[in-house]
């Protein structure tokens, strides 16, 4: 059997404002719009990955949030509706997707194996978060490739960003070995905004982009520092500051995400695409990608 | 104007074991003794309205206020999925969750209403009126705990609470949904050898007992940036409960306190307690800083305390 490969890493924020905005026919709210530097940012990497040979998705999400271990889906299928907690307003989505049991319970006894407390997920009423469907629907809004999608272990909440930067690049080491020994080729994602401060109030039209920005100017610098080191192929270096990073900006990169998924591709020194950044409720949101193949490698923006 | 009718407070912990594993271990059955102690208190009660502050419920956008008649689901927690699905159906007090949301806009708060199908009550929430109101004979309503709110916006809310009881003409049975010490192990264990993470936070946790049992809940408000500093995961930016609850309930210290059960919840500490207000106790129940609505000089911090 031929040894398995990560074919793309792509960091893909999970505002529902995003979904909201495109109005599919899964959700039940409807938008006049907006975002459109992120959407059509995702619609671009979207066909990219139309174009690339892969058979399953990998995504790390915030919004699954486990306290003990990190725990992975292990069921071939759910299907239900997901409400977002915090903006029930604008993402009721209706949700089917498949599962790839066979890798994600490959990926839980690696890590297992490397010390890594796992957990696999088989309750049926379990209910996917919506960082993973948002991140999925816009990079695959055929929803025709099965998912692993694994739990968020909060390591920078009880003990710091440190000890979530060493157990995350563990998990993600473990990972690809499972990747490697599975024979599969796999898409990594990576659900998160950067900077992660949000505004508590919202404008009577959600999608009133007169109304749209960062936080503040802090935010924008430091993503914009993030967003220079990863054209310049710096990927070591931005985990490196990363528990710097995530403590000035608040970012969602706290989960350990980004982390996850650079250890994983052996911390790429080559540029990343970038596709778009744009606030959301005043959080700031890159979406980029790393190819491994220098051949089909872009320079997008 | 008369006081609001908050005929007494619960203080209950969110993990769903004393729900869905009562059996597992000693320290999980006492706290589902506890909460059937209290929900019998309920019962006996005339009690028209549970009103529940939940920390395991964030929001970010201002303050949400469940408002379906009679949400509806199966829910199954994060962690502790294995434990088993969590079906429920409750009824809501549509009217109450409307006048407590124009309340707390009346005192500057952004809130708002939610009612939507599927919406995803919390697991604190979910256990709490399981086990206190099983058969939804009394109609409830749940507040959620934003992440950013610090001190003055969640006894503003608090407060709120209180004006909607008041303008409601409830009787009211308010139910906070929190830990005390909040630090879980991050391994799978044994229930059985279940125990609080720490000797620190098995203190803490006493010394905050000690102060519900002697009704002392503005005391333990005030404590709350200290509590949050020594024994709670910083997971947002403050131990915000106690500051909910005594805006709601009273900011005072004159209540009867009841520590029904104390155990670990996979290392957190889990209590049941039970804060009815009293006419009876006062003068050596002194709180450090007054609740400051006008100027008045100095504090005569004896004389205060009195319902």
């Amino acid at each position: 059997m031929a040894k398995g490969e990560i074919v793309l890493g792509c960091l893909a924020p999970h505002p529902p404002h995003v979904v909201y905005a495109e109005n599919p026919e899964q959700n039940e709210a409807f938008s006049e719009g907006g975002w459109e530097t992120l959407r059509w940012g995702y619609n671009r990497l979207a066909r990219k990955l139309k174009t690339i040979d892969y058979d399953a998705m990998v995504i790390f999400t915030p919004h699954w949030q486990t306290y003990i271990g990190t725990h992975f889906l292990g069921l071939p299928e759910f299907k239900s509706k997901s409400v977002d907690p915090v903006f029930p307003n604008i993402f009721r989505f209706n949700y089917d997707i498949s599962v790839d049991v066979e890798l994600a319970e490959k990926m839980c006894a690696v890590a297992g194996e490397t010390g890594i407390i796992t957990k696999m997920m088989r309750n049926p009423d379990f209910r996917i978060d919506y960082g993973t469907i948002t991140s999925c629907h816009m990079l695959n809004p055929e929803w025709d490739k099965p998912l692993v999608t694994i739990s968020s272990n909060r390591n920078a909440h009880y003990y710091s960003p440190e000890v979530m930067n060493e157990q995350a690049g563990a998990l993600g080491k473990a990972c690809a070995k499972a990747i490697e020994d599975s024979g599969k080729k796999v898409v990594l994602i990576s659900s998160h905004s950067l900077s992660h401060r949000h505004f508590v109030t919202e404008s009577p039209l959600p999608e009133d982009m007169s109304r749209e920005h960062i936080y503040n100017h802090s935010q924008y610098v430091w993503d914009m520092k993030l967003v220079d080191m990863m054209r310049g192929g710096k990927m070591r270096e931005v985990i490196d500051i990363m528990p710097e990073y995530t403590e000035q900006t608040i970012a969602e990169t706290e989960a350990g995400g980004l982390t996850w998924m650079m250890s994983a591709m052996g911390y790429p020194d080559y540029p990343a695409e970038i596709y778009g950044y744009q606030s959301v409720i005043g959080t700031g949101n890159l979406i980029a990608a790393w190819d491994p193949m220098e051949a089909t490698r872009e320079i997008v923006l | 104007m008369t006081e609001p009718d908050i005929l007494f407070g619960v203080y209950c912990p969110p993990h769903p074991q004393p729900l869905l594993s009562p059996e597992a271990s000693e320290g999980y059955g006492k706290l589902r003794d506890a909460y059937d102690t209290c929900r019998k208190r309920i019962e006996d009660s005339d009690a028209d309205l549970i009103l529940v502050y939940s920390t395991t419920w964030p929001s970010i956008i201002g303050h949400q206020i469940q408002a379906h008649p009679e949400p509806e689901w199966v829910h199954v927690d994060d962690d502790f999925h294995y434990l088993g699905s969590m079906p429920y159906k409750f009824r809501m007090d549509v009217e109450f969750a409307q006048s407590f949301r124009d309340a707390a806009e009346s005192r500057g708060l952004q809130s708002r209403t939610v009612a939507y199908d599927g919406f995803p009550i919390d697991t604190g929430s979910v256990v709490a009126l399981k086990l206190l109101n099983p058969e939804n004979r009394i109609p409830a309503c749940i507040v959620s705990s934003n992440m950013y709110a610090n001190r003055a916006e969640t006894i503003v809310l608090g407060k709120s609470a209180r004006d909607a009881i008041q303008q409601q003409g409830k009787k009211a049975v308010v139910v906070v949904v929190s830990s005390l010490s909040n630090r879980m192990f991050t391994e799978h264990i044994d229930p059985a050898e279940d125990r609080i993470h720490s000797a620190k936070d098995d203190e803490w946790n006493r010394k905050i007992l000690e102060f519900f049992g002697d009704g002392r809940l503005e005391d333990l408000s005030q404590l709350s940036r200290e509590i949050h500093g020594q024994i709670r995961v910083q997971k947002v930016v403050a131990y915000k409960p106690a500051w909910w609850m005594s805006a709601t309930m009273g900011q005072h210290n004159n209540y009867t306190g009841e520590v029904l059960a104390y155990e670990a919840l996979h290392g957190s500490g889990g209590a049941v307690v039970m804060l009815t207000p009293s006419s009876e106790t006062v003068g050596d129940k002194e709180f450090d800083e007054d609740d400051v609505e006008h100027y008045h000089g100095d504090r005569g911090v004896l004389d205060k305390g009195a319902l």
